[in-house]
C-alpha cells in the first residue's frame, strides 16, 4: 500500500484545482509573457492525467519562480539558479512523483549554468521550463545571458559585448533528450509542448520565450512568430541529432534579427533516463524510496552487520 | 617482558601501501589483546613524498597519539623525484628515515631499508651519533632486496613487519592471519616466506640490546578497528539515513566513499554531482520528497553548500551536513588537520543561523552525535551540521563490537501520514498549514510529503505565511521567525533533559584549574589532565560538543568552579574561546588559549607544558610549535 495515495489517481481533473484558493491572481505585470506559462501548464496538466497533489514544482528566483504560488501543487520555491538539483533529488527519492521544474534565463543559463548543463547529460526524467524574456526583470531590467550583443542596460551602458548564450544548441550538446522552443504568445503550442515534455521519459528542455513589457520594451513580443513543424520553409528531422543541430543554430541566429522561430527541436525516445540508468547499475531501488519510511514493516540493515571487516 | 606502550611509526613515500600495512598490523596488535590508535600523516600527493602512520598500542585505552614514538620502520620512498642541488622538496629517498628522527624517543628502534636508502646518504645524517647520543638501537636490512628473492620488491612492507615482529618479540599469528584473509595462492605463500624469513633473519643474527617490547594485554569483549569517518558513516546508516549527495574533497571523501559503497547493497542512493552547491541542494530536495538525506564536504565545499544550507533553514527542510576540517584559509594544507572552520560553520550563508552543530570529539561520539544529529534534525525540521577534522576522519581506535548492536532509527521525526494530514489544519482553499504557528509544539509545525493527499503547500525561500505564501506581513515575519527560533530554544533544553550529556569530563572535580577544548583535540586533552593530575596538580577537563546550540549550562557550571582554565584548540584565532565569551557574555579574564595551527594535531606533552607554562612558571616560553593567547585584559 502506498504512502502516497495522489500518486497515480484515476479521476476527472478540473483545471481549477490548479488554482490556488488563497492567491488566485498573480503579481506579475499586465502583459508579461509568464500568464502563458501559467495558462499552459493548468491546461497542459490535468490533459497529461496529473492530479494536483502528484506534482511538484520546483521553481529558481525571479518573476519566473513565483510560479509554484500561482499553481497550485506542492511547491518548491527554492533560490536563485539552484531548481534543478533539490528537483532531481526529489525525482530521485520518489520517481513516481511528477516533477516540474521552472526559472528564468538569468536562473538557468547563467547562475544555474552548471546544474543545467549535468541534468541534461545525466536526462533526468523532469520537466525543465525556462522562461527566457532576454533580461533580468525582477532586479529591473539588467542584461542577461540571452540578451542580444548590444544590449544597453544600467550595467551595460555600452552596450552588451557579449554575444548571447545558445540554450537550445547547449541543451542538445549537454544531453537532453527532448529540446523545445515555445511562446507566450503561442498559449496552442505552448500547452502541447508542455505535455509532451511532461509525458516524455527523460530530461525534457522547454526555452519558453516570455516577453517582458516592463523592462525589455524594445524587445519584439516574439509575434509573428514560426512555428518550424508547420511551416513549409523548415524540413528536418526531429530525431536526427545532426539536423537538429543546425536547426537549432539558426533559430538562435534569427531570433534577433527579428524572426521568431518555435518548435520542437530534438526529440530522442530511445535514451534511458537517468532513473533507468541508475537503476540498471544496481544504484537505485525498484520501489521509491520515500515509500519505505512509512512502512512500518520495512526492515533495516545496521552498521552492526557490518563490523566483520573491522574486527 | 612487555612494555608500557608501543608507539610503531611506519614511513615511506605516498603509494607505498603505508596504509593498508599499518591497518593490518594495528589489527594484528588490537587482536593480541591490545588497545590501538592511529595517526596518519600524508601530503597531497598521489605518488611519493613523505608519508607515515603511527600506531600507538597500550594495554590500556589510548586516546590519542601520544608524545613522539619509539619504534620506526623507514622503508624509503620508491617513487621519490631525483633530487637535484637545492631542489624544492630536497632529497625525498632519505626522508622516511631523515623527516622522523627528532620525534624518536630515547632508547628507540630503527629499521631502514638498506635497499632504498643509500649508505651515503645515511652517513650523511650522522645517524651513528646520535643513535649512540639518544640510545637509539639501529636495523638497517635489506628489506627490498629480501621481498624480490621471495617475491615482489613491493612486499618489502611485509619483510618489515616480518623485523619488526621479531625485534618486539611478537607472535606471528595475528599477523599471518589477517594476511590470509587479504590476500591468496602464491601472492599470499610469498607475502609468509618473506614475513618469516625477515622474523628469523632478525632472530638469529642481530644482538638484542634494547627494551622495548611489545605490550600485553585483553579484551573483555570483541573488538572492531575503526575511524572517525566509518563511525559517522555507520551512525547515519542507523539513523535510517539512505542518500547522500557529494562532490570528492579531501578529508571528507572517507565518509562519501563509505557510504557509496554501502547504500546500493542497503537500497539507498548515492549521488556524485557537478558541485558542492548541487551536493547540498539535492540532499535538501531528497529530504522534501521524504528520505533521510545528507552531505558534506570539507571548508572550501561546503563554502559553496551555504545557500542550501540557508534555504533548509528557512524551509525547514531536515539535513544533516557534515564537514570534515583542514588546514584553511582557501586551500590551505590540504592533508592536515585544524580546528578552524567553526565560525564558518556557525555563521555561514545570510540571515540569523537556525541550525544545530555537534563537534564530536572520538570516535563513539562520532557514532553517536551523527545519530543525534538525524534524530534532532527531523524532529525540529533544520539542518544539523557535524563538525570534525581531518585528525578524527582518518584515526582508527578499537572499539567494543557490542557499542554497536543498536536498533536502527529511520523514524521520520515530525512527518505527518496521510491519516493524519487529514486532522490537520488547512486553509480554505485546502492547503495545508504547514508552517502553522498557531498550534506548533517546541516550535515546530508538522511537516508533509509531496505525493501525499492533502498535504500541498509551497515551500519556500522567501519569509511565508502559514500555507507556504510568500509574504512580508510584519506580523506573520515575527511570528514565524519566533516560532523558528523557539526550536533553537526547545533542542537545548531537550538536550539538557537527556541522561547522559554530549560533554565529556575528566580530571579532577574539585580542581581549581581547568582546560576546556572541543571536537578531536579531546583525546589529548583527557590524557594531559590525567599526566597533570599524576604529577601531582589538580585540573579538570571538558571537552564540548554542542557548538550549537550552545551547551550553556555544563560549560558555566564548569567555569564558575575554576579559578582558571586554559582554552586548546588546533587554530590561529582562538575562535571556541570567542564562541565561549559570545555565548556566556563573561569568563574573558578566566581564559587563556593554548593554540596549534602548524597541520600537526596536539601530544598530551604540549598540552602538559602548556598548562605548566600558563599556570605554574609564567616566565617560560613553550618548547613546542604551539602559541599561548592570554585572557583578555592580561
Amino acid at each position: 500500500m502506498s504512502a502516497f495515495n495522489a500518486i497515480g489517481e484515476e479521476r476527472e481533473i478540473d483545471r481549477d484545482e490548479y488554482t490556488p484558493g488563497v492567491e488566485p491572481q498573480p503579481t506579475w505585470c499586465p502583459g508579461c509573457g509568464d500568464f502563458g506559462v501559467l495558462k499552459a501548464l493548468k491546461q497542459a496538466l490535468p490533459e497529461a492525467g496529473k492530479t494536483p497533489e502528484e506534482v511538484l514544482t520546483v521553481t529558481g528566483i525571479g518573476c519566473s519562480g513565483k510560479l509554484n504560488s500561482y499553481l497550485d501543487t506542492y511547491g518548491f520555491h527554492t533560490i536563485h539558479g539552484r531548481s534543478l538539483p533539490v528537483a532531481r533529488a526529489a525525482k530521485l527519492a520518489n520517481p513516481d512523483l511528477e516533477v516540474i521544474a521552472a526559472g528564468g534565463d538569468g536562473d538557468g543559463y547563467g547562475i544555474g549554468g552548471n546544474h543545467f548543463i549535468h541534468s541534461a547529460r545525466e536526462n533526468h526524467d523532469i520537466t525543465y521550463i525556462v522562461f527566457n524574456n532576454e533580461i533580468f526583470g525582477l532586479t529591473k531590467g539588467q542584461t542577461s545571458p540571452t540578451s542580444p550583443k548590444g544590449h544597453k542596460s544600467k550595467t551595460q551602458p555600452s552596450g552588451s559585448a557579449k554575444t548571447p548564450i545558445r540554450p537550445l544548441s547547449m541543451s542538445l550538446n549537454a544531453g537532453a533528450s527532448y529540446v523545445a522552443r515555445t511562446a507566450a504568445v503561442n498559449p496552442n503550442q505552448a500547452k502541447e509542448i508542455i505535455k509532451e515534455a511532461i509525458e516524455h521519459d527523460g530530461f525534457a528542455h522547454i526555452d519558453f520565450l516570455t516577453q517582458c513589457p516592463t523592462w525589455n520594451k524594445d524587445a519584439r513580443q516574439y509575434v509573428p512568430y514560426v512555428d518550424v513543424q508547420e511551416s513549409d520553409d523548415y524540413d528536418f528531422d526531429v530525431t536526427n541529432r545532426a539536423e537538429a543541430a543546425e536547426m537549432m543554430r539558426e533559430t538562435e541566429d534569427v531570433l534577433n534579427e527579428g524572426t521568431v522561430l518555435t518548435g520542437r527541436y530534438y526529440v530522442d525516445e530511445d535514451r534511458p533516463s537517468y532513473t533507468e540508468e541508475k537503476r540498471a547499475v544496481g544504484e537505485l531501488p525498484d520501489e521509491p524510496l520515500a515509500e519505505r519510511y512509512f512502512d512500518d514493516d520495512a526492515e533495516w540493515e545496521r552498521s552492526y552487520d557490518l563490523l566483520e571487516r573491522h574486527t | 617482558m612487555s612494555s608500557d606502550e608501543l608507539i610503531w611509526r611506519i614511513a615511506g613515500g605516498s603509494g607505498d601501501g603505508i596504509d593498508s600495512t599499518s591497518q593490518n598490523f594495528a589489527k594484528a596488535l588490537m587482536r593480541s589483546g591490545l588497545d590501538v590508535f592511529t595517526h596518519r600523516h600524508y601530503p597531497s600527493r598521489i605518488r611519493g613524498g613523505h608519508t607515515y602512520v603511527e600506531i600507538r598500542a597500550a594495554d590500556h585505552k589510548v586516546q590519542s597519539r601520544g608524545d613522539g614514538y619509539n619504534f620506526l620502520l623507514a622503508l624509503g620512498d620508491s617513487f621519490a623525484r631525483n633530487p637535484q642541488e637545492d631542489a624544492f622538496y630536497g632529497n625525498e629517498e632519505i626522508k622516511p628515515l631523515s623527516e622522523n628522527l627528532d620525534e624518536l624517543r630515547e632508547g628507540g628502534i630503527i629499521i631502514y631499508d638498506e635497499g632504498l636508502i643509500s649508505e651515503e646518504d645515511v652517513d650523511a645524517l650522522d645517524l651513528e651519533a646520535r643513535a649512540e647520543e639518544n640510545d637509539w638501537h639501529v636495523f638497517p636490512m635489506d628489506l627490498r632486496g629480501l621481498a624480490r628473492e621471495h617475491g615482489r620488491e613491493v612486499m618489502r612492507n611485509t619483510a618489515g613487519v616480518g623485523a619488526t615482529a621479531a625485534l618486539l618479540e611478537m607472535d606471528l599469528e595475528h599477523i599471518e592471519d589477517l594476511m590470509s584473509d587479504a590476500m591468496g595462492g602464491d601472492v599470499l605463500e610469498a607475502n609468509l616466506e618473506i614475513l618469516h624469513e625477515a622474523y628469523d633473519t632478525v632472530t638469529e643474527e642481530y644482538d638484542f640490546e634494547h627494551d622495548l617490547r611489545a605490550p600485553e594485554g585483553s579484551h573483555e569483549a570483541e573488538q572492531a578497528l575503526l575511524s572517525g569517518s566509518n563511525a559517522i558513516a555507520y551512525g547515519a546508516i542507523d539513523a535510517g539515513c539512505r542518500f547522500i549527495s557529494g562532490y570528492p574533497m579531501t578529508p571528507w571523501t572517507d565518509v562519501f566513499t563509505i557510504l557509496s559503497q554501502n547504500f546500493p547493497d542497503m537500497g539507498g542512493i548515492s549521488e556524485q554531482v557537478e558541485d558542492e552547491i548541487a551536493a547540498a541542494a539535492l540532499a535538501v530536495g531528497a529530504s522534501h520528497a521524504g528520505v533521510k538525506a545528507m552531505s558534506g564536504s570539507s571548508g572550501g565545499g561546503f563554502a559553496l553548500m551555504s545557500e542550501p544550507l540557508g534555504l533548509a533553514e528557512m524551509t525547514e527542510t531536515p539535513v544533516v551536513l557534515i564537514e570534515a576540517m583542514r588546514a584553511g584559509p582557501s586551500t590551505g594544507m590540504p592533508t592536515k588537520p585544524e580546528q578552524s572552520d567553526l565560525e564558518h560553520i556557525l555563521y555561514t550563508s545570510q540571515g540569523d543561523s537556525q541550525r544545530v552543530v555537534f563537534a564530536p570529539g572520538n570516535i563513539e561520539e562520532a557514532y553517536e552525535q551523527t545519530r543525534l544529529a538525524f534524530e534532532i534534525a527531523w524532529d525540529y525540521q533544520l539542518p544539523a551540521i557535524i563538525i570534525y577534522d581531518q585528525k578524527l576522519s582518518g584515526e582508527n581506535t578499537n572499539v567494543d563490537v557490542d557499542f554497536f548492536d543498536r536498533e536502527p532509527a529511520p523514524d521520520l521525526g515530525s512527518t505527518l501520514t496521510e491519516e493524519e494530514l487529514r486532522e490537520a489544519a488547512h486553509d480554505n482553499s485546502g492547503k495545508f498549514k504547514r508552517f502553522n504557528y498557531e498550534d506548533a509544539e517546541n516550535g515546530v509545525a508538522s511537516r508533509s510529503i509531496p505525493g501525499q493527499k492533502g498535504g500541498r503547500f509551497l515551500a519556500t525561500g522567501n519569509e511565508h505565511s502559514p500555507v507556504g505564501h510568500i509574504s512580508e506581513d510584519p506580523d506573520n515575519r515575527v511570528a514565524q521567525m519566533d516560532r523558528r527560533l523557539e526550536k533553537l530554544e526547545s533542542i537545548r533544553e531537550d538536550l539538557d533533559s537527556r541522561e547522559s550529556s554530549t560533554q565529556t569530563y575528566f580530571g579532577d572535580e574539585t580542581a581549581d584549574y581547568g582546560i576546556i577544548t572541543w571536537g578531536s583535540s579531546q583525546g589529548a586533552v583527557e590524557e594531559a589532565v590525567e599526566r597533570l593530575n599524576d604529577a601531582g596538580h589538580s585540573v579538570k577537563g571538558i571537552s564540548v560538543s554542542d557548538m550549537m546550540p550552545f551547551a550553556e549550562a555544563d560549560v558555566t557550571e564548569f567555569l564558575e568552579s575554576v579559578d582558571e582554565a586554559m582554552v586548546v584548540e588546533m587554530n590561529a584565532t582562538a575562535q571556541f574561546r570567542g564562541l565561549l565569551q559570545k555565548e556566556l557574555g563573561r569568563f574573558g579574564e578566566k581564559l587563556t588559549s593554548l593554540l596549534k595551527y602548524n597541520g600537526e594535531p596536539f601530544e598530551p606533552a604540549e598540552i602538559v607544558e602548556g598548562y605548566e607554562v600558563n599556570f605554574v612558571e609564567e616566565e617560560r616560553e613553550p618548547t613546542a610549535q604551539v602559541r599561548i593567547e592570554p585572557a583578555a585584559g592580561d
